[in-house]
């Protein structure tokens, strides 16, 4: 495999608490040891439920927080030892799109303005050619250029988030993170928007990273999946074999508790520990059903190599229950649902 | 039948013009059964749910019928309901932490209720509550039932609200987007003990979700919404296995799936309609591939096979297939 474009080395992220005198009073462990590689033109899925540190790892790898511990390398390059002035630069090769795409959105900047911002931050095309460049971009994301000329609160929220995408793709970034950039949509505008990410992604090259809890979401555009758990990495693999054969039992349990696949397992029981006392040992041993006396003792190492897991027994355990399950709509439902025809735009 | 509902309209007063939210529903629910209402933002599913537990704002008028174990609500007085809520129908919403009250510690929220509905005296209605919270499995419920909303999970809230919901042995519980500020393992958890709840109570259960997953794990019936009216209603296994309506093809194919790999979305094109204008005719026709002259009339809801209807000129959808 060629140089990744992006590496994330050991990162640690800890919060400090502090109580109402100032005093500091133990730290949210977000992120604690995380090292990933996102290889060029290729899409990253972090997975996890809240408070498992993806949305903060999302955040150090673009330097919009800076860790404790642990360096980010991009194209080879250490983000750190970059001056403020060569980061500036940098970040035009880097962009994030957030969940809500009401938030993101200056409500005083008309569509067109908002996508036209970073081209001028980062004097990217002279003024002259500004134009004609949002409109190219509002209608890479399946708008109509006349959109330029209009107020974000005119339009729904599916099509925010395509304006969103057209500014985050303005700077003609290397690297897009996407924060759960679809799980405020609802299920037909979404189906639009995945279909749409995937697209640019496959059209332009990009190399992405998709932090997100919805495995639906993920299975259809990631082509590896890192998951995590209390801020550590449990499992990281291609997304094929992460979804045929899971091998931490965390990843399983989050597999079948996706509705809408049968009632098979018992569910996971107890919440989530805090992430300020994390549980000694495996983190997860607390739930895990499996979990022997050396889970509660030594923090498992993430072996393997392309398929990766946290997990004392994964060598023993059963094999994952088979995902495959005949739809129920068969044929017929298929062929119905071709006359669906992926759209570009719901302008 | 639990709670029957017949040609249900609600229509609020704004203040761009009248609103109607909900347009000519109908559906019924027998006890110890789950109906699902499923459909996206606006469909109208939410605001079914408020008028069958009285609780519309003021700017709604409601017409049509809500029967209650056979008995008609729709025209009863606040104070009817008030009597009827808690006791007879109870329910749980997607936000726990907006539903109970911050200064009340869980046991003090559910022995009111106790207190209220069944005159249990302080002791006893405290004592009960603590074996609700242990019966909806919070750990250590004698201790929990002494916290507040703020000291508990998310989980831990909706457990509460489960247990409030359940305190006086309701025959209809209504549970609108039950888990959806939930994790999904926790989701799994609150929705495996709704239902054992219902199995032990036979209580008739409706509830609301945009989630078909949730719907094929854990519906008997299912009613599909679009733009305030009913697309398509059958049960959960038959639309499933034979979708009539096209919306509901359409939805089945958008909802990404974890098996079978990266396939494209089936993409239902353009956005939900503005119910201040509603199209005329079928309001799905708009963005439906099937759609044809005949769509500007509005299709009735027409039993396909038993138990099984849809509001749609083309059913049975074979015949777009043969075609």
């Amino acid at each position: 495999m060629s140089e990744p474009l992006l590496e994330l080395r050991n990162l640690r992220k800890y919060f400090p608490l502090r109580d109402a005198l100032g005093r500091r009073r133990g730290a949210v462990r977000a992120v604690d040891g995380v090292s990933l590689s996102v290889a060029r033109g290729t899409v990253l899925a972090i997975v996890g439920e809240s408070g498992c540190g993806k949305s903060t790892l999302g955040r150090l790898a673009l330097r919009l927080i800076e860790p404790d511990v642990g360096s980010v390398l991009f194209e080879g390059e250490d983000l750190r030892a970059l001056s403020p002035a060569a980061l500036r630069a940098r970040r035009r090769d880097m962009q994030l799109i957030f969940q809500d795409p009401f938030a993101s959105l200056d409500p005083r900047m008309t569509v067109g303005a908002a996508i036209a911002e970073p081209l001028r931050l980062h004097r990217i095309i002279p003024r002259s050619g500004e134009a004609a460049r949002v409109a190219e971009l509002l209608e890479r994301v399946g708008l109509r250029p006349e959109a330029a000329r209009r107020w974000p609160h005119e339009f729904s929220g599916g099509q925010r988030q395509r304006i969103a995408i057209a500014r985050a793709l303005a700077s003609n970034p290397r690297l897009v993170i996407g924060d759960e950039p679809v799980s405020a949509l609802d299920v037909s505008v979404q189906a639009q928007v995945v279909n749409l990410l995937a697209d640019l992604i496959r059209d332009l090259g990009l190399t992405f990273v998709l932090i997100s809890h919805d495995l639906g979401v993920v299975r259809h555009i990631a082509d590896r999946v890192a998951v995590m758990y209390l801020g550590s990495l449990v499992e990281e693999a291609p997304a094929e074999a992460l979804f045929a054969a899971p091998r931490h039992p965390y990843t399983r349990a989050l597999l079948a508790a996706v509705p809408g696949r049968g009632l098979r397992a018992p569910p996971l029981e107890g919440d989530v520990p805090s992430p300020i006392a994390p549980p000694p040992g495996c983190r997860f041993h607390t739930r895990c059903p499996h979990a022997e006396a050396i889970c509660r003792e030594q923090v498992p190492a993430l072996t393997g190599e392309a398929h990766r897991a946290a997990c004392h027994l994964q060598d023993r355990l059963p094999p994952a229950p088979p995902l495959r399950e005949a739809e129920p709509g068969g044929e017929r439902l298929r062929r119905l649902q071709s006359f669906f025809q992926p759209a570009g735009s719901d302008a | 039948m639990v709670l029957e509902i017949r040609d249900l309209a609600v229509t609020f007063r704004t203040d761009r013009g009248p609103l109607r939210a909900v347009d000519g529903v109908s559906f019924a629910v027998e006890a110890g059964r789950t109906l699902a209402i499923v459909g996206e933002s606006g469909c109208g599913k939410s605001v079914t749910a408020l008028a069958a537990m009285g609780l519309l704002p003021g700017n709604a008028r409601l017409s049509g019928s809500i029967r209650l174990r056979g008995r008609e609500m729709a025209t009863l007085a606040q104070a009817e309901w008030r009597r009827r809520r808690g006791r007879e129908i109870a329910m749980v919403f997607q936000e726990p932490m907006t539903s109970l009250n911050p200064a009340f510690t869980a046991g003090e929220q559910i022995a009111e209720v106790l207190r209220l509905h069944e005159r249990l005296g302080e002791r006893a209605a405290f004592d009960r509550a603590i074996a609700l919270l242990d019966r909806v499995r919070i750990p250590d419920a004698a201790r929990r039932a002494r916290q507040y909303p703020h000291q508990l999970s998310g989980g831990m809230r909706q457990r509460v609200m489960i247990a409030m919901a359940l305190a006086c042995r309701p025959r209809l519980l209504i549970a609108d987007e039950p888990t959806t500020a939930l994790d999904v393992t926790v989701q799994a958890q609150i929705l495996a003990l709704l239902d054992e709840l219902k199995r032990e109570t036979g209580a008739a259960v409706v509830l609301i979700t945009h989630d078909l997953g949730i719907v094929a794990d854990h519906a008997d019936d299912v009613v599909v919404m679009y733009a305030g009216r009913v697309a398509e209603r059958a049960p959960a296994a038959r639309l499933f296995a034979r979708p009539e309506h096209p919306y509901t093809v359409g939805l089945l194919g958008a909802a990404p799936r974890i098996e079978g790999g990266p396939s494209r979305l089936a993409s239902i094109e353009g956005t939900v309609p503005d119910l201040l204008r509603p199209p005329e005719g079928c309001r799905f026709a708009p963005r439906c591939p099937f759609r044809g002259a005949d769509c500007i009339r509005q299709p009735p809801l027409a039993e396909v096979e038993p138990g099984h209807a849809t509001a749609c000129w083309r059913a049975p959808l074979d015949r777009v297939l043969a075609a």
